[in-house]
């Protein structure tokens, strides 16, 4: 049996001010041990928020969270024994150097010196920041930074780690490493909640993942299902040299099985189906009669599937 | 759920949990999170000691060495070393002490819990440590407390050996000494949580200007309240200023032969405003925090 380590309830977050803002409004999820999860979903969209109340920093109108069994907004202190967090902003302690960052951070959670010292040599190898250990966290790049954040979250060995927008301002290098030190974390069983906006990241990272925007779950399943579930499309993009008569093709394009849509583009033609198996072959000989220089196939993304939920894209 | 289960599969997580983590919910457990967050100031504090001792030091050490060793060498006819009087140094060394207090405090709780909140939201990290959050702001009341008595009493040995008339100080009641020293600390500690928590990182300076300053020039440092009796409004106005108890306070266990308020009004009075201050602050310090 896999143990729920959160769970969330008809979770809601109103903003009372002048103007009154429905950040969370009604989300339900269950993360099972050890799963990497994902939140995707627009600026905007209510993930920081729902973190924030799972991880106790912001109480909510209504709803529950539980972390490992324990009610958030009950038990806060108990509740975050078992809670890790790496915030969206470089949060390091800046009088304290890297080593000292996370030697403090274990004795915070009751290690004695002797394994608050090993603890941190350990994290300071894994995440590979040894030779850095003496230096203080505005001498660190971002990417390095957000390592060490990393390393301090799950220092005291939490049962669920918080990643908040984990690659924001992370340079491409940064962000490969980031995320190989998560999928890293796999090996040592903890669950991980993160949220994105962007596609690749969620796509890659999670095990599963839910779709968000308006404080809303919109779809939630592995990223291969929700592809499935919402029907998203292949997209043929074939550049053609001859572009008389292509009207003709269209038409002919169109009757073909699991064709959705087709349409003439600047230099050829796009040609949208439901399932790519066997149509390649068949394009390609309808359309060799206009010369056809290239094809290019976008596989069903996320990113499709995102635009069809909400009807915007994400980082609108 | 079954809380037992759960902890089984946390330890099948690489490397032990330590002992104390599975010890339950007891104050034993904040109380080992209390002393970790206190370590880490400790650190701190011992890393940039000297700069400490200077930025404790050198307002005492400047203030006796003008008023008390320079004007009284200009001699008879200067009338600022005639108006303090032979007994300046005496009157002043309580002064010193509840300044020295109260500029430590400010320093040490409102300065960085300005930053900390503003820019940098290293809060954050000690937001998150399993203790409730007004032990988070506690913690930082009692490492400025601490702060604020060793600045305190670094002024006592300057006091001896600066002036030129000697200082007459006459400790024989040490109980009241420590309460009032512990209990003036802990008043500065939660002016500042108040201070730190309440305001703009961009208008702290202003704060230094048009509260800080006021509150210490008439908090009957440089005077015993006891003469202030030829004004009787200013007198009377004084009393809402807590630097005012922390001044008398320090002047009736130090130098008891000079006038002060009676002790027992003055350890009301400490209490009051700390826990006044306190609550105050810590109600500014969950308003940041926990939104």
């Amino acid at each position: 049996m896999s143990l729920l380590i959160v769970e969330i309830e008809a979770l809601t977050k109103v903003y009372e001010s002048r103007l009154r803002v429905v950040a969370v409004d009604g989300i339900d999820l269950e993360l099972t041990q050890g799963e990497i999860f994902g939140l995707l979903g627009p600026n905007g969209a209510g993930k920081t928020t729902t973190i924030s109340i799972a991880t106790t920093r912001t109480l909510p109108t209504s709803g529950t969270v539980r972390i490992a069994g324990i009610d958030v907004v009950q038990h806060p202190a108990h509740a975050r024994r078992h809670i890790g967090v790496v915030p969206q902003f470089n949060t390091l302690d800046r009088s304290l150097t890297v080593y000292e960052n996370l030697y403090f951070h274990c004795r915070y959670f009751g290690f004695s010196h002797s394994q608050a010292k090993a603890r941190a040599l350990e994290l300071l190898g894994q995440f590979m920041l040894s030779e850095r250990k003496g230096m203080y966290p505005a001498q660190l790049s971002g990417g390095l930074a957000q390592r060490v954040q990393i390393a301090r979250a799950i220092a005291h060995r939490p049962t669920v780690l918080f990643l908040d927008e984990p690659s924001a301002g992370l340079d491409p290098q940064s962000r490969m490493a980031m995320w190989s030190a998560v999928e890293g974390l796999r090996s040592e069983g903890i669950t991980v909640l993160l949220t994105t906006h962007y596609m690749e990241e969620a796509e890659s990272l999670s095990d599963r993942l839910a779709i968000i925007d308006y404080g809303k779950v919109l779809a939630l399943g592995t990223p291969e299902k929700l592809k499935q579930t919402f029907g998203a499309q292949t997209i043929f993009d074939l550049k053609l040299k001859a572009q008389d008569g292509l009207e003709s093709l269209v038409a002919a394009v169109k009757t073909l099985p699991d064709v959705t849509g087709a349409e003439i583009t600047g230099d050829g033609l796009r040609v949208v189906a439901a399932n790519s198996d066997g149509l390649l072959p068949i394009l390609v000989q309808a359309a060799a009669g206009h010369g056809l220089r290239d094809l290019t196939v976008t596989e069903p993304s996320l990113e499709t599937v995102f635009i069809q939920l909400t009807g915007r894209d994400l980082r609108e | 759920m079954n809380k037992a289960g759960i902890r089984e599969q946390g330890s099948g997580i690489s490397g032990p949990r330590p002992a104390t983590l599975g010890s339950g919910l007891g104050l034993g457990f904040f109380l080992i999170a209390f002393w970790g967050l206190f370590l880490r100031d400790l650190r701190v504090l011992t890393r940039e000691f000297h700069t400490f001792l200077l930025r404790v030091g050198m307002q005492p050490l400047l203030f006796l060495f003008v008023f008390t060793f320079i004007l009284p060498r200009m001699g008879g006819g200067n009338p600022i070393a005639v108006g303090g009087g032979a007994d300046f140094g005496t009157i002043l060394l309580p002064g010193l002490m509840a300044v020295a207090i109260m500029f430590s405090g400010i320093a040490a709780v409102a300065l960085p819990l300005s930053s900390e909140f503003g820019i940098t939201r290293e809060i954050d990290d000690r937001v998150m440590c399993p203790l409730p959050l007004w032990a988070v702001a506690l913690e930082k009341v009692c490492f400025s407390a601490l702060q604020s008595i060793i600045a305190a009493l670094l002024v006592i040995p300057m006091a001896y050996y600066i002036p030129a008339v000697p200082v007459r100080a006459d400790v024989h009641n040490w109980f009241l000494l420590a309460l009032v020293l512990v209990l003036a600390s802990l008043l500065a500690g939660s002016l500042g949580l108040v201070i730190g928590s309440t305001v703009n990182p961009k208008q702290i300076g202003l704060i230094f200007s048009i509260i800080v300053v006021p509150i210490t020039f008439l908090g009957c440092v440089y005077y015993p309240w006891a003469r202030l009796d030829k004004i009787p409004w200013l007198q009377i106005g004084v009393l809402f200023n807590p630097i005012v108890y922390m001044s008398e306070g320090l002047r009736a266990s130090v130098t008891p032969g000079i006038a002060h308020m009676p002790w027992w009004a003055i350890l009301v009075a400490l209490v009051f405003f700390t826990a006044a201050l306190g609550k105050w602050g810590l109600r500014g310090f969950l308003g940041r925090v926990l939104s």
